[in-house]
């Protein structure tokens, strides 16, 4: 079922930072209920900033441009006092590492009451420590009701994630941000706080945002891929469509330890060379340094995203790479 | 705005700048009194002991801060005073750090029983609040600056030997000293070549600050009564004198600015040290 | 948690004693004859009463002898009389205990909750003008003398512009409240005298401040860079995206974090309590240790000032072991080994 409306429509997405520097560049994304977006890119390709802020929470003396609408609200430019209703009631975060991101001094059970009772002033402080333990009934961790009494130190780091994840859903929010949630968590684990995310959209019609590193996670789960890179939405389409064929080379980069999605997937191979920092970015193709098959355009021209069967790519050389071959990077690598 | 942002684009360096106004103004406070101590007697237009006018008379053209009770100029007091108290100063903190450092460092670097016994030797001592010690010591030995140093350093150079020897420890626990030890260092060299000029760092930076801690309690014990006595142009003797002529607030003022400017001075350079020493921070 | 909290009590005789044997050595330090430290003067030419102190502290025995003699004494709560007063000062130090306890406790209050405030204040404007100010007010406090302050301000507040009594603790026409802990202003409160406790409060108000000035310097920079660095926590960001406003995030999520590393601080700023205590008192003619100290420091009155010495190094190590157990209780995170 795909309903017409998206929940969160992002358009045009740009974050500078207080120093002038340019970390997103015109980020467009839709979120739907029930399915999930997978955003990929190496660190420091703008996927952090873009989702917060889509939160609301950008880096102190950043500035925003661009449409964020969650529910057709405009949220660039919303006052601190809105977008605070908004943040975790209708839209929920989750965050890398819940090792430091949940508040050691205070009880979980305390931290999802008041997440609870932060936007519903009326619900008595008994009533919200029995959501709570719902709550962590809902996320799968044992014994709810002595958990909640605890401190997050007496978790271990999956059981702190559950703890995060029933934090976000604690309103049952239109859309869930999860930022790497898996990234800093043992591999056994991993695939049972995907399956917990995935999970959630049978119980209420959210929307998830994934960003993750790990393109076995976005085989599995993801209904649309957003690649990211230096800022930019380099290739986005729906999972099949970019796994069958991708027609960025950055793209093709990424999956080449993935001979077909069939095949249980593996981790992001490195591709030869560094993402471009953000103050000195090449000139044109911002990946022309990195690109096995790089021309003179590349150096002058920066791409823009155009439709390409099911996938809309910025590469100059979209339909080319129809045949283009995967080992190219393998060779590259050999002799770097 | 453009100049603005392209200012900030090196965060980092500017953090760097910023911190040097604060060094150079710690500095130009201690060179000034430096100076003053050392050249008070070829400018000043009295003596320090020289009636020069009415008694308590307030601050005015030809007396800036006025005179004490004796009729003594208070600001020419006052430059006398740098003499007496850097000197202290000086004395107490070379002591203190030449002292507490060899301590702490052999105690550190041999272990074993004196060790044991040297630093509980240490938390004793840093367990009495340092005024009240350096009181009792003081009164003990009988007033007088000299005393007043012996007292001092005997309350001061725990700290520098506590921190030694955690610093000699720190150091010692590091692979390259293992590696020098493989490589047939003998214990000497090791010491003196590989660990203390690792070590120093925390030291310098507590001296510096210590510097304005040294004046202020050298100061203290003063106007307590138990350091220099009275006719005798001493910051804290002087703030005493002060006290006692309570309504001719000027007696003290002069003495008392003298002291703090010192202490921020000392805290200006031991800051801007810190930040430049240590690499914890940023 | 028991056994340390047990083992550091048991630790604690130990570092006593040790204390007690720095004063023994100071008392034998001094210039003046030993017997002068407890016998007054006037006694001196009766052989009797020598002869009654000098079996009483064992100074015809042998040094370790004497100084067995002394721990029993000290044990037993006899540090000697008092040159000056003629009494024993065990006696003089705790009537002028609470005098001390009021004066320090007010400072302890004003220090910690101006240099809490101001350090939240510093972080949450960080390198804006009133971070700056907050700052400097901040390295006044640790580097100023007190006994230059407090008579600057006294001057100032008092003479000039009549804010607050002069020197004393008490107005000197008035009765003070009747004794039950000996702090007036308690004392006035059980007792229902609310004049009573404004007079006592207004006595108190500037050396309370001056003497905590110094704790606010030491807490408002620690508080400062304890908040900037949990301010850049992730549980920040978290309670912000849970839609936490912006006081709940400082106060609720970041200060009891950034208030365990501090808490250590606000003990052992009790040290320079004490010590500023000494000073302040003298200043502001408070009739407590610190001006008994000073006093008995004047007149080379050795029992009296190694008497405070050792009361002082009690108070200090005792007030760092409750710092050290209050720690371990604020932190769910430390285990005790």
């Amino acid at each position: 079922m795909t309903s017409d409306k998206p929940l969160l429509e992002v358009v045009d997405l740009r974050v500078s930072l207080n120093r002038g520097v340019d970390v997103v560049r015109g980020v467009s994304f839709n979120v739907h209920a029930k399915k999930v977006v997978s955003i990929v890119g190496e660190s420091g390709s703008g996927k952090s900033m873009t989702v917060r802020a889509v939160m609301g929470l950008p880096p102190p003396l950043a500035s925003l441009s661009g449409s964020i609408k969650l529910n057709g609200e405009e949220l660039v430019g919303a006052s601190e006092r809105r977008l605070r209703r908004l943040r975790g009631s209708k839209i929920g975060m989750i965050f890398q590492d819940p090792m430091t991101a949940l508040n050691p001094v205070i009880r979980v059970g305390d931290l999802i009451a008041e997440a609870v009772r932060l936007h519903n002033p009326r619900m008595s402080a008994k009533q919200a420590m029995q959501r709570a333990i719902e709550l962590l009934e809902t996320v799968a961790v044992p014994q709810p009701d002595v958990r909640v009494r605890q401190y997050s130190h007496e978790f271990s780091g999956g059981m702190r994630q559950r703890v995060m994840i029933a934090m976000a859903i604690a309103n049952n929010p239109d859309v869930l941000i999860a930022d790497e949630p898996t990234t800093a968590l043992d591999v056994t684990v991993q695939a049972q706080i995907i399956e917990v995310l995935s999970n959630l959209r049978q119980m209420f019609p959210v929307g998830l945002v994934l960003i993750t590193h790990d393109l076995g996670i976005v085989a599995g789960v993801a209904d649309t891929v957003v690649v990211m890179y230096a800022g930019k939405v380099v290739e986005t389409g729906p999972v099949r469509a970019i796994f069958r064929g991708s027609r960025h080379p950055y793209t093709r980069g990424l999956l080449s330890c993935l001979p077909s999605i069939e095949q249980k997937a593996g981790k992001l191979v490195p591709i030869p060379g560094n993402p471009p920092s953000l103050s000195a970015r090449p000139s044109g193709c911002p990946f022309r340094p990195r690109c096995p098959m790089a021309r003179d355009i590349c150096s002058t021209e920066e791409p823009e995203l155009r439709t390409v069967d099911d996938i809309e790519t910025a590469c100059h050389f979209a339909e080319e790479l129809r045949t283009f071959d995967t080992s190219a990077f393998q060779t590259t690598a050999g002799s770097a | 705005m453009a100049s603005a942002s392209a200012l900030s684009a090196h965060a980092p360096a500017r953090s760097f700048r910023l911190a040097r106004p604060a060094l150079v103004v710690g500095i130009g406070i201690l060179i000034f009194w430096v100076v003053v101590a050392l050249t008070v007697e070829f400018w000043a237009p009295y003596e320090p002991l020289k009636i020069v006018s009415r008694k308590l008379q307030p601050p005015s053209f030809s007396h800036w801060l006025g005179t004490d009770a004796l009729g003594r100029d208070v600001l020419i007091r006052t430059f006398y005073g740098a003499q007496y108290s850097l000197t202290i100063a000086v004395i107490v903190v070379a002591a203190s750090v030449t002292i507490g450092s060899v301590v702490g460092a052999l105690s550190g670097f041999f272990g074993g029983w004196p060790d044991s016994i040297l630093m509980r030797l240490v938390d004793i001592t840093l367990s009495f609040p340092p005024v009240l010690l350096a009181m009792s010591i003081a009164a003990s030995l009988g007033p007088g600056v000299q005393n007043t140093a012996i007292a001092i350093v005997v309350v001061w150079w725990p700290v520098y030997a506590r921190l030694m020897r955690g610093q000699v420890l720190d150091v010692l626990s590091r692979d390259h000293i293992e590696a020098a030890v493989a490589g047939g260092a003998s214990r000497t060299r090791l010491l003196l070549k590989h660990i203390l000029p690792l070590s120093w760092t925390p030291t310098i930076i507590s001296a510096t600050m210590d510097f304005g801690q040294v004046v202020l309690l050298a100061a203290s014990l003063s106007f307590i009564g138990l350091g220099a006595k009275p006719p005798t142009p001493e910051w804290g003797s002087m703030i005493s004198e002060g006290a006692a002529h309570f309504y001719s607030w000027w007696i003290a003022f002069g003495p008392g600015l003298a002291i703090l400017s010192i202490g921020l001075g000392c805290n200006f350079i031991g800051d801007t040290l810190r930040d430049m020493l240590d690499p914890k921070d940023e | 948690m028991l056994t340390y909290i047990i083992r550091r009590l048991l630790a604690m005789p130990f570092l006593l004693l040790g204390v007690a044997s720095l004063a023994f050595c100071l008392s034998h330090l001094t210039q003046a004859d030993p017997l002068a430290a407890l016998v007054s003067e006037r006694q001196m030419n009766n052989p009797e009463v020598i002869a009654a102190a000098k079996e009483r502290w064992g100074l015809d025995k042998s040094l370790p002898e004497q100084f067995v003699i002394y721990v029993t004494n000290l044990v037993s709560g006899d540090l000697g009389v008092s040159f000056r007063t003629r009494r024993p000062v065990l006696t003089d130090i705790s009537e002028r205990l609470p005098a001390t306890l009021e004066l320090v406790i007010a400072a302890m209050i004003v220090g910690t909750s101006s240099g809490i405030l101001l350090g939240i204040v510093a972080a949450r404007f960080r390198d804006k003008p009133i971070d700056y100010l907050a700052r400097f007010f901040a390295l006044f406090g640790s580097t100023i003398p007190v006994f230059w302050s407090g008579l600057l301000l006294l001057y100032i507040l008092s003479v000039q512009f009549s804010l607050i009594p002069g020197p004393g603790r008490f107005d000197p026409r008035g009765q003070p409240p009747p004794f039950v802990t000996g702090m007036y202003t308690v004392d006035a409160l059980i007792a229902g005298d609310f004049r009573g406790f404004l007079t006592a409060l207004h006595y108190l108000v500037l050396p309370a401040f001056v003497l905590g000035w110094s704790v606010t310097g030491i807490l408002a920079r620690l508080v400062r860079a304890s908040m900037l660095d949990v301010l850049g926590q992730d549980y920040i960001l978290a309670a912000r995206a849970k839609g936490a406003g912006e006081r709940r995030t400082l106060f609720r999520h970041a200060l009891p974090n950034a208030m365990i590393p501090t808490l250590t601080i606000i003990g052992y700023s009790f040290a320079y309590l004490i010590t500023g205590a000494v000073l302040t008192e003298s200043v502001f003619a408070w009739p407590g240790i610190g001006s008994y100290a000073v006093d008995s420091a004047r007149t080379l009155d050795y029992p009296a000032i190694i008497g405070v010495s050792l009361v002082g190094a009690s108070a200090f190590l005792l007030s760092n072991l409750v710092t050290d157990v209050t720690y371990a209780f604020a932190n769910p995170r430390i285990k005790l080994s």
